[in-house]
């Protein structure tokens, strides 16, 4: 595993919920991302975010982890979930509320 | 570099000639994609893997050449 690849891995299992993204929650870089932090914000959950703009071998590197080419990418409990319109896919059906209370994550205070 | 709406739809059917595509050129610019496509080869397969398959099919365009394209997978009913 190269070194940014640990890092990643680190970054994913030390937080329940981390998306990876352009830009930070308040100040989003692209629509994508943008409406990631929408729809995590909707549910009202406790996430980290990686600006990967500030850090371009977690831009790089977080596509080879994945194997998945494009940013925002989420993560839950170490697992990758997908991108912006596979969040979107699953919270319109309601799974991303299912996936993450069954995750038992913490609430954003 | 932009890509044309009907060459992003060539590579998918190529890919998966079963599909049904519908692509939307969101912005009008030839840059910003919706694309939804219905085939059979997504049955039993995870949206992750729906997606990993199209963006195959893009042969490594998808976060390059292709910036933005909103994806949209579904089985034939």
């Amino acid at each position: 595993m190269s070194d940014t690849h640990s890092r990643i891995s680190d970054i994913v299992n030390s937080n329940d919920v981390v998306l990876f993204m352009k830009g930070t929650p308040l100040f989003p870089q692209c629509g994508f991302s943008s409406r990631a932090i929408a729809i995590l914000d909707h549910l009202g959950v406790a996430y980290e975010s990686v600006d990967v703009l500030q850090d371009p071998e977690v831009r790089q590197g977080i596509k080879s982890y994945s194997d998945w080419p494009t940013i925002p990418q989420l993560y839950v409990k170490g697992e990758f979930v997908g991108g912006s319109d596979i969040m979107m896919e699953m919270f319109e059906a309601g799974e991303l509320q299912q996936l993450i209370s069954e995750a038992n994550v913490s609430r954003a205070s | 570099m932009a890509m044309a709406a009907n060459e992003i739809e060539t590579l998918i059917r190529e890919a998966l000639p079963d599909a049904e595509v519908t692509i939307t050129d969101l912005a009008g610019d030839g840059d910003h994609y919706a694309a939804r496509i219905v085939s059979a080869a997504f049955a039993g397969k995870t949206r992750v893997q729906q997606h990993k398959l199209v963006y195959e099919a893009l042969g490594g365009r998808m976060g390059g050449a292709l910036h933005a394209l909103q994806l949209t997978t579904a089985v034939p009913n």
